[in-house]
């Protein structure tokens, strides 16, 4: 039955559980709807039948509706639709909360790609490859305009937004390989913004990440309307966690933070991701990403109990990949890793770096860009 | 025979410089009616573009400025104006017993104030390129390199003049209903005019502003929304809709007056549950502030807001559907005839729920989350601003084109374009349904090929209800001169307008007006005591038959 | 009763329901206007939510001293349009129009105050849209602040520029007798609104500055 409907309602096939729980909502929503439009436009025809004129200026009789039977009816419909209400919000919570443990994905949307790096080092423009039956949390967020990723097969989207990370999470139970548009409108290439989500079985995702590129890898990078920009496809991996580690470094955060337990001019990154951090103004914050990316934007809300609030603002001197390789960093240091991925001596002896004395210029003046190129765009 | 408003004075000076509200009314519906045209060549041009899923005749560019236009000429140039500044001053001074509304010259000034906004708006589209849609999102629309300016300012500038008719509305339904009128004796018409002016004056202004702020950044570069001074473009959408949410009920409350008009007087029968539709015009009028953020649903608002959103969006709903089951119900022991605009109503009634019922389906939450930004989005507000609005301006215009040019259009025509504009409409809107199912998102000038025979479909019903709609066109066009004269009150109507001559004297009544039956007393005490005050004044007026003419 | 120079329109019954809709009619638009600076009050609390201590740090920027004089000033002037239309009232049209015209002044003395704490701004480098030097050294936020401090001050500068307009107009009018009593009230009454935007003004720009 489920599936009857779904072929006549042009749904593609549902690739997650989540989507086949939004479509009995769905079924059940639409056929209400169809039963109402049609009871009213037959009730309306048979009254026209019925009662159609049999002269002029017939007169006819008042007919007045109890008040009871008014709120009764009102009522009713009330309690049906807040019952669907109810389905869906439920539906909602459970999609808008990622389960513990998923593996992280960070989606960088920019006119008009999409681009996916993942904690593990993998990085693509266009393909997300992931494994199928494991819970995939997306962090989104874009370079420039609002993007929207929405993947038709999971029923489920999430805008992108510049200067914030959005977060969006889904099972895939088929593999298959399943589009992905930009459903906010973002510029001449709108329509053509497009990507894939390869979801691979368990032995085809170990031979991928062993370095093979299975068939369904190549052909979902190889489709035509995907070949906007040439890099579709390509496939670079490094280790995000190392990239965290040098861009901490050249942003000269080391000069205050550590990375092995102790007090310095700022709080120590060891154990610091979800951990509970007290703060200056008496109240708790768990430090998530989203904690984390605004400390490093607004360093001044949520200071931490017993620190000064001295660190200058990276808002707009960070770009979004850099922040969010810090992030992973940051997260790569958590006390309850088994093995810490990250040999901590070593990462104190590249520590205290000075912001000056690199290349790469400290802008903490948000209203400078330090790409000139974007400056002069208005 | 006395001097019909047209007739009383026909210089050209005359009609620019008038203050008599039906004229104004006369000049919005033709204003109103090029945009109309405009925006429906858009959208023809449009569907015809998408027939392949890649360039046929225009390249992504042009296709973005043609949806732009199409909105931006749609939603601000004609469905906003459409009923309540081109019927609404027509109808509900004589509707309320009153010679005028409470400030003619203001009046004026709105249609102006209009007219300069229009122009503003459609040079600054054509000649500056705008691609943003009518939604001008941020950052895309502070960044966008195109003429943002001149449209956002033409916007604007008409938004002041939906302010100064709501606001003269508003006051003329408080002070200058006749004498013997109360609150609850007024035409339901009257009541959603009353409902649609609220929202114009309190909803408007926030518009304005956001769109002042976004004007103020193109010129200056000031960034209020910009992420990277700290700026929040989310911020921009919740005003925006704050605004654009309301804006659906000031275009679907006076279509939902226009259809307890038709209802009730060609079915004869008194509107079933008044109070409950006066309830629930202000319901809708009220509720329908708080519902702005389903739009906002996938654009990383919380939890918690989505779903009080979601859950005030299911309150408005129940107005919605009550006023349904009373159009149905007073259909109910009527003496009802099959004319051109209750033809149109049945076809409301049945999209109006189509359309409705898939509102409520997109503010769930959960099911929100596949079909934002989809043709599913498309197809469900084209089922309530052209299934809804648009056939109930067509009702309209049947149902009042005796009262406004004197003559009655070909009624076979009418029937014949309205089940055109019906069967076009379905043709042109249950395809993007299917199409918003399988995940094809708003917006898109390329598309998989999949998608193409859906839009093929969509394409030819396109063209069948532009079709219909150029036939009434030319029908309504050639009754302004030829179409038999149609007499005071050609349907036998109750209702206040109708007890005037038509078209109506510059003053609208002839003394003090007539209001002792109520606008939807078809009993049959009602009919023999109008019968036998006919008889009477017959009887006062035959000593001297001139008296009172000129 | 000095209903002078106002005529009795043809589409109205009498003067009085004459009177009553103008009234009325200013009210609507007062709640209109209030709507307008609606938007921009939501957008100081939604911001201000964003960014504390800028928000603290850029109110402690302005000068209290001068706010709260402004403040005094336009309070003082609804006092004396209020005066002048008692007056007008009782028939002193002479007082009457001094009374409003002074009004007018008082906005004139409040626009002077406020340009001059916009000239101070600027020679600190604080400019609309975060440019200038200032922003340099400032806490996040400071820009989106300082963009609506001069945003919503200017648009009620503005509104200040537009009332004392309507207010020179109806002194004139007073004086000559020409001008009705109900539209004396409706120009005050706009400058009334004028006055109470500024009053929920001052403690978001001036006095609010945390702990």
């Amino acid at each position: 039955m489920q599936e009857l409907l779904r072929r006549m309602l042009f749904l593609p096939p549902e690739a997650t559980s989540v989507a086949r729980s939004i479509d009995r909502l769905h079924f059940f929503v639409i056929s209400v709807t169809f039963a109402g439009a049609f009871a009213v436009g037959a009730v309306a025809f048979a009254f026209l039948v019925r009662y159609r004129a049999r002269g002029e200026d017939e007169a006819t009789p008042e007919v007045i509706v109890p008040r009871r039977l008014e709120i009764g009816v009102g009522l009713g419909l009330l309690a049906l639709f807040v019952f669907w209400w109810f389905i869906g919000f439920r539906q909602y919570v459970a999609i808008e909360t990622a389960p513990p443990g998923s593996l992280e994905v960070y989606v960088t949307a920019k006119q008009w790609m999409w681009k996916f790096s993942r904690a593990d080092g993998e990085r693509s423009a266009g393909v997300l490859v992931v494994p199928k039956d494991k819970s995939i949390r997306l962090l989104l967020t874009s370079r420039d305009v609002v993007h929207s990723f929405f993947v038709p097969a999971f029923r489920i989207k999430q805008d992108a937004l510049p200067g914030r990370y959005t977060s969006l999470w889904f099972k895939a139970d088929r593999a298959g390989t399943y589009p992905v548009y930009c459903a906010e409108y973002c510029g001449v290439d709108h329509s053509r913004m497009w990507a894939s989500v390869v979801v691979l079985d368990a032995p085809d995702y170990e031979r991928y990440l062993a370095g093979q590129t299975p068939d369904r890898v190549t052909h979902a990078g190889a489709q035509p309307e995907l070949a906007n920009d040439g890099i579709v496809g390509a496939r670079e991996v490094t280790n995000m966690v190392d990239e965290g580690r040098a861009a901490a470094s050249r942003y000269g955060c080391f000069s205050c933070h550590t990375v092995d337990g102790q007090r310095h001019i700022g709080p120590t990154w060891q154990g610091l991701y979800a951990s509970t951090v007290p703060l200056a103004s008496g109240k708790t914050v768990v430090a998530s990403e989203d904690y984390l990316t605004r400390s490093m934007m607004d360093p001044h809300d949520d200071v931490v109990a017993g620190y000064s609030p001295i660190m200058p603002t990276y808002q707009g001197a960070l770009p979004q990949p850099d922040a969010a390789a810090i992030v992973e960093f940051i997260k790569s240091l958590r006390y309850d890793e088994a093995s810490p991925p990250v040999p901590l001596p070593s990462v104190i002896a590249v520590a205290p770096v000075l912001p000056a004395v690199k290349g790469a210029p400290l802008n903490p003046n948000p209203l400078t860009p330090s790409n000139p190129s974007e400056g002069s765009q208005r | 025979m006395s001097a019909s408003y047209l007739t009383v004075d026909r210089t050209v000076w005359s009609w620019i410089n008038t203050r008599d509200h039906k004229r104004i009314g006369v000049m919005f519906f033709v204003l109103n009616g090029l945009a109309l045209l405009l925006g429906g060549l858009f959208a023809l041009a449009m569907r015809t573009e998408l027939l392949t899923p890649r360039s046929l005749f225009m390249s992504s560019m042009t296709y973005n400025r043609l949806f732009t236009l199409h909105g931006v000429i749609m939603v601000w140039l004609f469905m906003i104006p459409s009923i309540p500044s081109a019927f609404g001053n027509f109808m509900l001074p004589l509707m309320i017993g009153a010679r005028d509304v409470a400030f003619p010259r203001l009046n004026l000034a709105s249609l102006y104030i209009y007219l300069v906004g229009a122009v503003v708006t459609i040079v600054g589209l054509v000649v500056g390129a705008t691609d943003t849609g009518w939604t001008f999102y941020v950052p895309y629309s502070a960044k966008d390199a195109t003429a943002v300016l001149p449209v956002l300012f033409g916007v604007f500038i008409i938004g002041w003049s939906t302010i100064l008719t709501g606001l003269n509305f508003i006051v003329t339904v408080h002070k200058m209903r006749a004498k013997n009128l109360r609150w609850m004796q007024m035409p339901l018409f009257v009541w959603t005019i009353y409902g649609t002016s609220i929202i114009q004056v309190l909803a408007t202004p926030v518009l304005a502003m956001t769109l002042l702020l976004l004007g103020v950044d193109h010129w200056f570069d000031w960034g209020i929304f910009d992420p990277m001074r700290g700026g929040d473009p989310v911020l921009y959408q919740h005003l925006f809709w704050f605004y654009s949410h309301p804006a659906v009920y000031i275009m679907i409350l006076p279509a939902m007056g226009v259809i307890s008009e038709c209802v009730s007087t060609f079915s004869r029968k008194n509107s079933l549950s008044y109070e409950a539709i006066v309830w629930a015009t202000v319901g809708i009028a009220l509720v329908g502030f708080l519902s702005w953020g389903h739009h906002m649903f996938t654009a990383g608002i919380s939890v918690f807001d989505a779903g009080a959103f979601g859950l005030m969006s299911m309150f408005v709903a129940i107005f919605s559907a009550i006023k349904v089951f009373t159009w149905t119900g007073t259909l109910y022991r009527g003496s009802i005839s099959l004319k051109t605009p209750l033809l149109y109503v049945f076809a409301f009634l049945f999209l109006f729920v189509f359309g409705g019922m898939t509102g409520v389906a997109v503010a769930t939450t959960s099911l929100d989350l596949h079909w934002q930004d989809t043709y599913f989005v498309v197809a469900h507000f084209h089922f309530i601003m052209v299934g809804g609005t648009l056939t109930a301006y067509l009702a309209a215009v049947h149902y009042w084109f005796p009262k406004v040019t004197g003559r009655m259009y070909p009624e076979r025509l009418g029937l014949l374009s309205a089940s055109g504009v019906f069967f076009g409409f379905l043709l042109t809107f249950v395809p993007q349904f299917l199409l918003g199912n399988l995940g094809m998102p708003r917006r898109y000038h390329n598309y998989p090929a999949a998608f193409q025979p859906l839009h093929v479909l969509s394409t030819a019903g396109a063209y069948v209800l532009g079709s219909a709609l150029f036939l009434t066109l030319g029908y309504l066009l050639w009754s302004l001169r030829y179409g038999e004269v149609a007499g005071a009150n050609p349907w036998r109507s109750a209702c206040f307008e109708w007890r005037t001559t038509s078209p109506p004297p510059p003053h609208n009544f002839e003394g003090t007006p007539p209001f002792e039956r109520g606008a939807y007393d078809y009993t049959r005490e009602a009919l023999e005591r109008e019968r036998a005050r006919a008889l009477e004044s017959d009887a006062a007026l035959a000593p001297e038959p001139e008296a009172g003419h000129v | 009763m000095s209903e002078g120079g106002t005529k009795l329109e043809a589409h109205f019954e009498s003067m009085e329901r004459q009177a009553d809709a103008a009234r009325f009619g200013m009210w609507v638009f007062l709640a209109s206007e209030a709507l307008l600076f609606g938007a921009l009050f939501t957008l100081y609390a939604c911001y201000r939510e964003k960014w504390p201590h800028a928000f603290e740090v850029g109110v402690a920027k302005n000068d209290a001293l001068l706010g709260t004089t402004n403040t005094l000033l336009l309070i003082t002037s609804s006092f004396l349009v209020v005066l002048g239309i008692d007056r007008y009232r009782r028939g002193d049209a002479l007082v009457a129009a001094r009374l409003v015209a002074s009004t007018a002044a008082i906005g004139l003395l409040f626009l002077l105050i406020k340009s001059h704490e916009y000239a101070m701004h600027f020679s600190e480098g604080i400019f609309p849209g975060g440019h200038g030097a200032y922003f340099a050294d400032a806490p996040a936020g400071s820009a989106v602040f300082f963009t609506l401090y001069f945003t919503m001050t200017g648009l009620h500068a503005i509104h200040v520029t537009v009332g004392m307009g309507v207010l020179v107009y109806s002194a004139i009018q007073v004086r000559r007798r020409r001008m009705s009593l109900h539209g004396l009230e409706i120009a005050a009454l706009y400058w009334h609104l004028v006055d109470c935007i500024w009053i929920f003004l001052w403690p978001l720009y001036y006095l609010a500055r945390g702990s």
